[in-house]
């Protein structure tokens, strides 16, 4: 009995070993060695490469060990969209409650946050709020209709753009901006769906990033126009009643801006889900051809989708724009669109409690974990590969919309009760 | 009277692939029509060409909704033909698989309901009604079929043949004029396709409604159907009562089989 | 007419061209294989290209000569591009294998992420000069302002390696398990293919070729940077889908015809917006033939 522990013992030590002798050999030239092509020197990093393999060596094994939870568990890999996922550790709660106790109190904590809180700390969940809303109106998109859409940011870029633009040339103020924003947003957002209504899956995805893309790379062209890679600057912030506000109170009057149109984003996406609307987009996403057949218009549903998501990136473009007063194409790149897109599928698809944890984990841990800060993005593309290894539906996966329904014949074999219609 | 649905000459052409050709058919109101012959015959490519998700190369499709006016189908989009009132069911099995039973017999409800965006977002008294009704008569329509227990379990949980049940209530959401059956009966046990006889009939009684089924279950077709069309590679080769069918020689031939004289 | 001019834009479009199909090839072998866009592509022929500097730098201090550093330094990238493809294969892909659309796209962009802050914090962010490693051949001197030594490398070394990648995929054993998994995996394996192996050697091939195009455009261009691959990335992707995702002949095809496209529309039109032409071109012919020009149209099935 002892001989064959030993031996299972000795193999997985030996497989840890191999793992890490290649990840040593791997990461050789890259990590070990230097170069410095001004004065031609080369520095030979020797600790790193001991780092590297420890860590490989003890990573194996918990890697290894995570794979065989992962293919034990009953949840078929094959559903990327479980509604009832057997791992949701967020589990359902039968308590109302409790759960409208944490919402009210987190509710209030952010009402008085700002008052309390630095300027900095206040923008930094200004940003955090901005997120939320970038996260919540893909979420739309992509959770619920099931469209790939990398592009997000372009859209982000046109609502900061179109108040940038309406504000210099038109002298628009903020309040009659920011409809527009989401108004001129939507339009293209439509108009950016109509050529790819038939395209599917990997393709959409492309189709998306390359237009996400060229809006940059147009913003960045049309120099006279746009600002180009120097952008627009000296835009206005809101006014207050035309009240004249230090840079402090104009932060936290943005904050409050923010967080309403947070809120009211919140609102508004759980009322379209579960509506007429928000079944078709499912319908949509499950299966496009049935959805056809039971008569829903495919192209209108999917325009519709398309508009609404970009209309909300409209939204916090407008108010991006706001608050730093400057603006350029840089700030819209694909990085951009990646992450949006990271914070709904990490925090998990079509679920706006995970969505709002997907930005809290992207935009507040990395501020609270400084020391981290140059190891941010790649902590965070390691997270996207691990949840989508391990977690792929996200750290709060959607949960389905069970109904009432009062039927004197019907006795449920479970004891329990549903939620309300 | 006038047919519910009249298909006059229909070809459809697949690049050189001639898939149907120059096929004739009608179904009359509250009459249960059947469509059968071996696999590759045709007959799904069929249903697709009448539900408009192909559009016919030649031919028309003609259609009367039972409140509504005689209207070619050609190259309207499908979700317009059913919305007119033409539903069906798919060979493959093609329910909304991580949604609710209850859920995906709503979402057929689509196109008899209104509430827009502007609807869900403010949630006015009307659409909350409109809400309730569709979530009650989808209701009902599971009890009519017998899946009501499981409302709230996940569609691709059910067993096989309550999909096959649950994709018929779907479409019967619809609220059709025609229903279109693609091989219901496929995969289920004896047992299971006499309910699904009786629940066929019933439909046809209780909601009035015009049924065109395809299927390969012989014992089914020749007892619901009143009238039995037969197709082989992409032709009709017969029409008729099933007792006239089943003693056609081509149809044998093609099809059921001929006796071996031993 | 300038035919000078023409000339110019016509080689150095080969030129591009042949870099393109290099990486498109990978590309398209995997999507052919696993029907995944590898979006970390591009990142394995940066890592190509960043290895090869740094192996050349080495040999450099230890007084090799420039051809042999040349074709040492091009060997151990490829090798160690190979090397990571597998890696990333095993890692992010092959636990997603059944797990939908959805899933391996998010992995492919999250390990693309990776590597790009990889390189910027094993090495840094800045652009490295590369060395010229091509040396300046005597019997290129009359046209060499035209197309010069490292062009015709570039051009030469990538046709060298297509065919010998066509022959293989064409004669040998492994060659037509390649394809036959690329067909329809699950028979495959029901006839013995293993299809692991099939993938990895595909990885590894796909790899190994960015990292040659890799070696070769630094030691063109003159240096590197921790975002090459994603420009090139997505371009070659571009020849990908033009050229018929899936079909190896298409991505070579597609890859000359970008380049030759792009030079002569930069050449004649703008080139600022060079970037932009690339992406349209992508955009417009997803949407309006999404097969590319060698591809079969998927038709599903109702």
């Amino acid at each position: 009995m002892e001989q064959a522990r030993l031996n299972i013992i000795l193999h997985e030590l030996k497989k840890s070993v191999l793992v890490s002798l290649w990840f040593m050999f791997l990461t050789f030239p890259i990590m070990v060695i230097r170069v410095n092509t001004l004065d031609h020197t080369i520095m030979w990093r020797w600790t790193n490469m001991a780092m590297i393999g420890c860590a490989a060596f003890v990573l194996s094994f918990f890697w290894r060990w995570a794979m065989k939870k992962k293919e034990a568990s009953a949840v078929p890999a094959k559903s990327s969209w479980p509604y009832w996922a057997r791992q949701n550790w967020a589990g359902y709660v039968e308590n109302k409650t409790w759960i409208y106790t944490l919402q009210g109190l987190m509710l209030l904590g952010f009402i008085i946050l700002p008052w309390i809180v630095s300027t900095y700390k206040t923008n930094i969940l200004i940003s955090f709020l901005t997120y939320v809303v970038l996260g919540l109106g893909l979420n739309i998109i992509v959770g619920v209709a099931g469209l790939l859409f990398l592009g997000h940011a372009a859209f982000y870029a046109i609502g900061a753009y179109s108040y940038a633009l309406l504000s210099k040339y038109l002298g628009f103020g903020f309040w009659i901006a920011l409809p527009m924003g989401g108004i001129i947003a939507a339009l293209a957002g439509v108009a950016l769906a109509f050529p790819v209504l038939r395209l599917r899956g990997d393709y959409l995805a492309i189709v998306t990033l390359g237009f996400g893309e060229i809006v940059r790379l147009l913003l960045e062209n049309a120099g006279s126009f746009t600002g180009g890679p120097a952008g627009i600057s000296n835009i206005p912030r809101p006014q207050f009643f035309g009240m004249h506000l230090s840079v402090a109170e104009t932060n936290i009057y943005i904050y409050y801006i923010v967080f309403a149109l947070a809120l009211v984003t919140i609102i508004a996406v759980s009322r379209l889900k579960d509506s007429r609307i928000g079944r078709a987009l499912q319908a949509l996403r499950e299966d496009e051809i049935a959805c056809e057949a039971m008569g829903i218009d495919r192209v209108g549903v999917k325009l519709m989708a398309f508009g609404l998501g970009t209309a909300w990136a409209g939204f916090a473009g407008v108010i991006f724009a706001a608050k730093t007063t400057f603006i350029n194409p840089s700030s819209f790149t694909f990085f951009e669109s990646a992450i949006i897109l990271s914070i709904v599928v990490l925090g998990g698809m079509g679920s706006n409690a995970g969505v709002i944890l997907g930005a809290a984990f992207l935009v507040l841990l990395p501020e609270y974990l400084r020391a981290f800060s140059e190891y941010r993005m790649i902590l965070f593309a390691t997270a996207m590969v691990l949840m989508m290894v391990f977690r792929p539906t996200g750290l709060i996966p959607a949960r389905g919309r069970r109904y009432v329904v009062h039927d004197p014949d019907l006795d449920l074999d479970d004891g329990s009760k549903s939620k309300e219609v | 009277m006038e047919p519910v649905l009249n298909v006059s000459a229909v070809s459809m052409n697949f690049g050189g692939l001639r898939a149907l050709n120059d096929v004739q058919m009608h179904v009359c109101a509250g009459e249960i029509a059947a469509l059968i012959g071996p696999n590759g015959a045709g007959k799904t490519t069929f249903f697709n060409c009448i539900t408009s998700i192909y559009e016919p190369s030649e031919g028309e499709v003609w259609f009367t909704p039972k409140a509504g006016v005689r209207t070619k189908l050609n190259g309207m989009k499908p979700n317009l033909v059913t919305a007119m009132g033409m539903a069906r069911t798919f060979q493959n099995i093609r329910l909304f698989k991580n949604m609710s039973v209850l859920e995906n017999v709503m979402i057929a409800r689509h196109c008899r309901t209104k509430a827009g965006i502007l609807g869900a977002l403010f949630r006015p008294l009307t659409v909350r009604q409109e809400e309730k009704e569709i979530v009650e008569r989808s209701y009902a329509l599971l009890k009519y079929i017998g899946l009501h227990k499981w409302y709230n379990e996940q569609a691709c949980n059910l067993p096989y043949g309550a999909q096959r049940k649950l994709e018929i209530a779907r479409a019967l959401a619809t609220e059709p004029t025609l229903l279109l059956l693609d091989e219901p009966a496929a995969g289920m046990n004896p047992q299971e396709t006499t309910e699904l006889k009786q629940l066929v009939l019933r439909i046809r009684d209780e909601m009035d409604m015009a049924i065109l089924l395809i299927e390969h279950d012989m014992s089914m077709v020749m007892s619901l159907a009143e009238r039995i069309y037969v197709m082989e590679y992409g032709c009709l080769i017969a029409e008729g009562t099933p007792a006239e069918v089943s003693s056609n020689p081509q149809v044998i031939k093609a099809y059921l089989g001929e006796e071996v004289h031993a | 007419m300038d035919w000078q001019y023409f000339f110019e834009l016509l080689l150095g479009g080969l030129t591009r061209g042949s870099i393109y199909a290099l990486i498109a090839i990978g590309y398209t072998m995997v999507y052919g294989v696993i029907e995944l866009i590898n979006f970390a592509h591009g990142e394995v022929y940066m890592l190509g290209a960043f290895t090869g500097l740094i192996i050349a730098s080495v040999l450099a201090t230890l007084g090799f000569p420039i051809p042999m550093i040349l074709i040492l330094a091009a060997i151990v990238a490829i090798v160690y591009s190979a090397c990571y493809g597998l890696t990333m294969e095993k890692v992010a892909y092959k636990p997603l294998r059944s797990a939908g659309r959805l899933s391996p796209l998010i992995s492919a962009i999250g390990m693309s992420l990776f590597l790009q802050n990889y390189i910027i914090l094993a090495q840094t962010s800045d652009f490295l000069a590369f060395p010229r490693l091509i040396p300046d051949f005597e019997f290129m001197e009359p046209i060499a302002h035209v197309f010069g030594s490292s062009d015709f490398v570039i051009v030469v070394a990538s046709g060298i390696s297509m065919a010998f990648l066509t022959l293989f995929i064409k004669f040998t054993k492994m060659g037509k398990a390649m394809r036959a998994t690329a067909q329809n995996r699950k028979m495959a394996m029901l006839l013995g293919i293993d299809a692991d192996k099939v993938i990895s050697i595909t990885f590894i091939i796909g790899s190994s070729l960015a990292a040659l195009g890799g070696v070769l455009i630094a030691s063109h261009v003159g240096m590197v940077n921790f975002f090459i691959g994603f420009m090139a990335g997505i371009k070659a992707f571009t020849a990908a889908v033009l050229g018929g995702i899936g079909s190896i002949p298409g991505a070579m095809l597609g890859g000359l015809f970008l380049g030759l496209s792009e030079s002569f529309a930069t050449g004649y039109i703008a080139s600022d917006y060079e970037d932009v032409f690339a992406f349209s071109l992508l955009v417009v012919f997803l949407i309006f033939r999404p097969s590319g020009i060698m591809g079969k149209a998927k038709v599903e099935k109702v």
